[in-house]
């Protein structure tokens, strides 16, 4: 599949109460309760192959990677470039080299911007970036554009949530690097992203692809998209915070400068200047998240297991169950932002109640025990563009099932009570 | 544990409903200041008429303006009641109390315990933040204490405007 628009193939079943006993915090009891999680578009719950993959990697195998002879030092390395191999697999990365490990997709950006952005754009050069961006898709152009005079361009949506490609061709002209979200976080919206990175190259742009919300979600083929940079976080994946994904072209990550200096990152030191080392360690200065890279290892191999067809065909059934529920209870009092075509959207949903603030719908839903993020989702001008401060938003993962959802149908009565809505 | 009627009791959700003070006024003679939740974008504007100096001023009339949650809604209107009538020491004392309700010390250390220092809020008086006791119960939610004090801190942002105003 060239993006996320479209039907996955039929999957054998999965037993997802299975996958349900694989997650600990399901066990978490508040006020007597379980808990009802609807937030791993924020961040995903971790499975125990995670957890025990990190605990017995920090309690037994640990050790600096690739600077020591002896052999736990040879085994904390292999174990950090074996989890490299794994995610390179997991989004069909042509070599794994080409995989740079960061903090997290907010850093690969800054990576890009940083490094390729400083070393290929001046005053006037085009960034093109959509309404439906992130913050940490926006603020390190605006910081470009401040510090180099970029212009930055931005890619306008429909009524209903999607890009509006009217104009692309005309936005695109002249451009030297078009940044977009492979799935809002906000909306769900699942941008036709092999169609935009034709339409980028054809105009002779470079394209960064912003999968944070995609990877976990969906099966994922850097190569089918054509895409030239790509990130996406670990913490979101079932994996653990504190370590991010950068992948790019060789031959582009080959001609970038390094982003940050020091250890690890070079190839010779003199008193005179530096080398820098051969990827991907020249993107990886200081010592990394080395438990990190374990535990996303493991992400890799849980949701392999599963197979990212049958998630992504889980999450269209939630996404589908949940808006047939809400809107057959709440009718115009709920209003789901975004497209209402599952096969377009992924599990993200953002909503309106009545004329209530997000803040007291979740302070309500939480009382049930039903964590919904609210907010501004840390996009703002698409929030304006929304006509709202802030949303309430429910997310979905392998561990929700549609008894998550009538929970939360049935919780925002609570607030029907309190406000005497 | 912390039900939610700590937290939404009845004279909050009257305040949220038919919120006080709610406008615009004219700048100048006023002075505007615009608050911020970036947890949350929450956006509040306060607009402060103070008859007098920093010193002496009393202030004529506020207004509110913006978009909330009920917390910051009813706490933004409590607040414009309370300090319409007051001089500007007697609404720092105020927004000091407010803190202090809230489980915050100021960075110069007054918090509380240096209330009853305050003209017109002296220990004879067992409840002298009046309805904004009500918001007590905010503490409890850790997480809503900033949408508690949007209006408070923005209101201190007006203040401190009107400062160097002098007879203004």
């Amino acid at each position: 599949m060239t993006s996320g628009t479209t039907t996955p193939a039929p999957t054998p079943t999965v037993d997802w109460a299975a996958v349900r006993a694989d997650f600990p915090f399901l066990e978490r009891r508040i006020d007597g309760e379980p808990l009802v999680y609807l937030d791993s578009a924020a961040t995903s719950q971790k499975p125990r192959q995670v957890i025990e993959a990190m605990a017995s990697s920090a309690a037994c195998g640990y050790g600096p990677i690739n600077r020591s002879a002896y052999r736990l030092a040879g085994e904390a390395t292999d174990r950090y470039e074996g989890a490299r191999a794994a995610v390179a697999r997991f989004v069909n990365a042509p070599a794994a080299h080409e995989m740079i490990f960061t903090k997290n997709a907010t850093e690969s950006i800054n990576v890009v911007a940083g490094a390729w952005g400083r070393a290929n754009l001046g005053a006037g050069d085009v960034v093109v970036l959509t309404h439906m961006e992130h913050h940490a898709n926006i603020v390190p152009w605006q910081m470009l554009a401040a510090d180099r005079g970029i212009e930055i361009r931005w890619v306008p949506l429909t009524d209903d949530g999607q890009l509006d490609l009217t104009d692309l061709d005309a936005l695109l002209d002249g451009a030297k690097l078009f940044s977009f979200t492979a799935m809002s976080n906000v909306l769900g919206t699942l941008p036709p992203v092999a169609q935009l990175c034709r339409a980028a190259h054809d105009a002779g742009a470079l394209t960064l692809v912003d999968a944070c919300q995609f990877v976990p979600h969906n099966a994922t083929d850097v190569q089918a998209w054509d895409a030239d940079f790509v990130v996406f976080s670990a913490h979101k994946m079932c994996g653990p915070s504190g370590i991010g994904l950068l992948w790019g072209r060789e031959a582009l990550l080959d001609e970038m400068p390094p982003f940050l200096g020091g250890g690890n990152m070079i190839g010779n030191v003199t008193l005179d200047g530096f080398t820098t080392a051969p990827l991907p360690d020249k993107f990886e200065a200081g010592t990394p998240p080395i438990t990190e890279a374990v535990g996303l290892g493991a992400a890799v191999e849980f949701l392999e297991t599963i197979g990212m067809d049958a998630v992504r065909r889980h999450e269209m059934d939630l996404t589908r169950y949940a808006l047939d529920t809400l809107g057959q209870r709440y009718g115009s009092d709920l209003v789901v932002h975004g497209p209402s075509n599952v096969e377009v959207r992924g599990g993200v949903l953002s909503f309106a109640f009545r004329d209530l603030h997000p803040h007291d719908v979740s302070q309500v839903l939480d009382e049930r025990n039903v964590c919904v993020r609210a907010g501004h989702h840390c996009a703002k001008p698409l929030m304006r563009l929304l006509g709202a401060n802030a949303t309430a938003r429910a997310s979905f993962y392998v561990y929700n099932t549609t008894d998550d959802v009538d929970a939360l149908a049935e919780a925002l009565d609570g607030a029907t009570d309190i406000f005497g809505l | 544990m912390a039900g939610l009627e700590d937290l939404y009791r009845e004279i909050i959700l009257d305040h949220y409903r038919s919120p006080r003070n709610r406008g615009e006024l004219p700048v100048p003679p006023a002075v505007m200041a615009e608050g911020h939740n970036p947890l949350c974008g929450d956006e509040i504007t306060v607009y402060l008429d103070v008859d007098g100096g920093p010193d002496d001023g009393v202030v004529r009339d506020v207004k509110v303006a913006g978009q909330g949650c009920s917390i910051s809604q009813s706490s933004a209107s409590m607040m414009s009641q309370a300090v319409i009538g007051k001089t500007v020491p007697e609404v720092r004392a105020l927004v000091r109390r407010f803190k202090g309700l809230m489980s915050i010390e100021d960075a110069d250390g007054a918090g509380d315990g240096d209330a009853a220092a305050v003209p017109g809020a002296t220990g004879d008086d067992p409840h002298p933040l009046g309805d904004l006791e009500a918001l007590q119960g905010v503490v409890k939610f850790p997480v809503r204490i900033k949408c508690a004090t949007l209006a408070w801190n923005t209101l201190v942002q007006a203040l401190d405007q009107e400062a160097p105003a002098s007879g203004g």
